[in-house]
């Protein structure tokens, strides 16, 4: 249920403009992998190539390779349907449908593709979603409310639950605490720490401690200068990029010297 | 005496400010000098009015201006500015709706509502004149035209009208065919009506030969008025749905179809039904257009594919224009007043509908 991902000499554009150069990197199953940076230095357009949603923008395009598991999610032939259904996506701001239930919310990656669910599946699915989004026990009184009365930590974990229901071989998290207080965060954080027995996580976070808590492997990017391309400057151990790192400019960064 | 007992005297904080009651002190003191003032030029309801609001925006500001000071002076000019201004927009929404109400009510009746104008001549209107009889004939076959028209007005324009919006919010890419399909519809919003009910005539008499007119002929010419505005509304609607929705739908792997017609459109169908709930209002009231292309009926015709046919506003114009009856134009007047009053009660209760759908289908918040 988990896959591997590798990226080689990855360019990515907006039209012209080239915002993240040259990436390099490896991402093994069942681990986290945090990407921190200071704002702007391409850490979130990077993510989003990484199940082909950079494309959604127009003018957005990539050159280089995505492997998952071998295969290059950039083939000519690959459908990004395809690709997003097994790469799930939580964002920075909790973005449940207004329009459905908490349940159907949850079931929405299954009921919006139109796929035949019976009563009982449909019911398995949004408690094991729901309890691997830690929400379970949350929302089990009301599920036919609307999934937009939630908090906001509960809307963010919601989201997570969505994800997860279509059973993804990956998890991208573009920031998904910034918007929440710290109990919220904290409850985020645990759960990704059990979605990692499962699912390849990938987090963008602009919060270092966070980084520092979750993480197994931290890549860090950095940008030379407004209007040139992001890099990714350094990709080692987590404990390693903290307390001894190589690159002076990753050691700068999080020992707070600059960023 | 150390325990606080307070003493109840005028605050300090209220000092310099007028009581409540005074603005009813100068409304009165107001409505009696523009009672005099106006016996000056000839005392009327317009000229006691004028007169009496002139004063009290006069003495209400030298009032506020003495007692509270200048700043206070220009607000209160300012707000009675405002509330002069928004009365004065309602009179006119008020005189229509008395004058419709005043004059359409006597002709309402159970004959008038289910009974159409075939077989009721001159002679007929003479005879009830003369004998003081209720008036005879009705317009339940402009009712019934009306709807008709509408009805196929709307399934004409709906589709087209949402498909080409969902082109331009969801599909197009700012290049020449959405700038064109824009321009278009900007100047389509501009066509008068009559144009639109000569090109449907002259479309249909291209077609089915010279002088086609039918129902189906009218409901094109009406959907020429409402494709525009279904396009407008809808696009605005759809513009407003947050990008993160397209994008959640997206990251769980749903085609972009199924994004649009699944989250999109459901999470803007309120907004959507109230324009084109505003389209039909526009058009429902439509004559000249109707006149060219559907003609006009005396009797109830169903069918919108064959024979003429008569809308509400039809029948008002040419009861109004050509009395059934020459010498007697009471009973025709009054015919047109209740067509009139039965027009304005259809547009609200259609109001009303988009409201409870807009209600029903609106995004849940509550917890």
């Amino acid at each position: 249920m988990s896959k591997r991902i590798d990226v080689k000499d990855l360019n990515v554009y907006y039209s012209k403009f080239l915002a993240v150069e040259g990436v390099n990197i490896e991402i093994k199953p069942r681990s986290v992998t945090a990407f921190i940076g200071p704002s702007g230095c391409g850490k979130s357009t990077f993510l989003r190539t990484l199940n082909r949603m950079h494309e959604v923008i127009p003018g957005a395009r990539v050159e280089g390779e995505v492997l998952l598991d071998g295969d290059n999610l950039y083939d000519q032939n690959v459908d990004p349907v395809t690709v997003r259904s097994q790469i799930g996506m939580v964002f920075q701001r909790p973005n449940p449908f207004p329009t459905m239930s908490i349940r159907d919310n949850v079931l929405a990656g299954v009921k919006l593709n139109n796929k035949r669910i019976s009563k009982s599946d449909a019911d398995n699915l949004v408690e094991k979603s729901l309890r691997g989004a830690n929400l379970w026990n949350e929302v089990k009184d009301r599920l036919g409310r609307p999934g937009s009365g939630l908090s906001g930590g509960q809307q963010q974990r919601l989201c997570i639950a969505r994800a997860i229901a279509v059973s993804p071989e990956v998890i991208l998290m573009d920031e998904p605490c910034s918007a929440l207080d710290p109990i919220s965060t904290l409850a985020i954080e645990d759960l990704i720490n059990e979605l990692k027995n499962d699912y390849t996580v990938v987090i963008v976070t602009h919060n270092m401690q966070q980084a520092a808590r979750v993480s197994d492997k931290t890549a860090f990017f950095n940008i030379a200068g407004t209007g040139k391309p992001g890099k990714l400057i350094e990709y080692g151990e987590t404990a390693t990029i903290f307390s001894k790192p190589t690159v002076k400019a990753t050691e700068d960064y999080v020992s707070g010297r600059f960023g | 005496m150390t325990s606080a007992t307070l003493v109840r005297r005028q605050s300090h904080l209220t000092k310099g400010k007028l009581p409540s009651y005074a603005v009813w002190l100068v409304l009165g003191a107001a409505l009696v000098f523009g009672a005099a003032a106006a016996s000056l030029v000839g005392f009327g309801a317009v000229s006691w009015g004028l007169f009496s609001a002139l004063f009290f925006l006069l003495g209400a500001t030298a009032v506020t201006a003495v007692v509270e000071g200048g700043r206070k002076a220009t607000d209160s000019l300012a707000t009675y500015l405002v509330y002069g201004a928004f009365l004065v927009a309602l009179l006119p929404l008020l005189s229509v709706l008395w004058t419709v109400l005043e004059r359409g009510l006597p002709g309402i009746s159970y004959d008038f509502l289910f009974t159409s104008l075939n077989g009721v001549t001159g002679a007929v209107d003479n005879a009830s004149v003369a004998n003081g009889t209720p008036v005879l004939g009705g317009a339940y076959h402009a009712v019934v035209g009306t709807l008709q028209i509408t009805l196929w007005a709307t399934a004409i324009s709906v589709p087209i009208g949402l498909l080409a919006a969902v082109y331009l919010v969801e599909y197009g890419t700012g290049g020449p065919l959405t700038r064109a399909i824009t321009f278009f519809v900007d100047v389509m919003t501009g066509i008068p009506s009559i144009v639109a009910g000569l090109f449907a005539a002259a479309l249909f008499g291209l077609l089915f030969g010279p002088g086609t007119r039918t129902g189906f002929v009218a409901a094109v010419a009406l959907s020429v008025l409402m494709i525009p505005v279904v396009v407008r509304s809808t696009e605005e609607m759809l513009k407003i749905v947050p990008n993160e929705l397209r994008e959640a739908a997206y990251a769980l792997g749903v085609r972009k179809w199924r994004t649009i017609t699944k989250v999109v459109i459901p999470t803007a169908i309120s907004g959507i039904a109230s324009g084109v709930t505003l389209a039909i209002a526009r058009v429902i009231g439509e004559t000249a257009p109707i006149l060219v292309t559907a003609g006009f009926a005396s009797a109830i015709n169903w069918n919108v594919f064959s024979g003429w046919m008569s809308t509400l506003p039809t029948l008002i114009y040419y009861q109004i224009l050509t009395p059934t009856s020459p010498t007697n134009t009471d009973p025709s007047t009054q015919r047109a007043w209740a067509a009139a009053l039965l027009l304005i009660l259809m547009v609200m209760l259609l109001n009303l509908v988009a409201r409870v759908i807009a209600r029903m289908f609106a995004p849940k918040t509550s917890r």
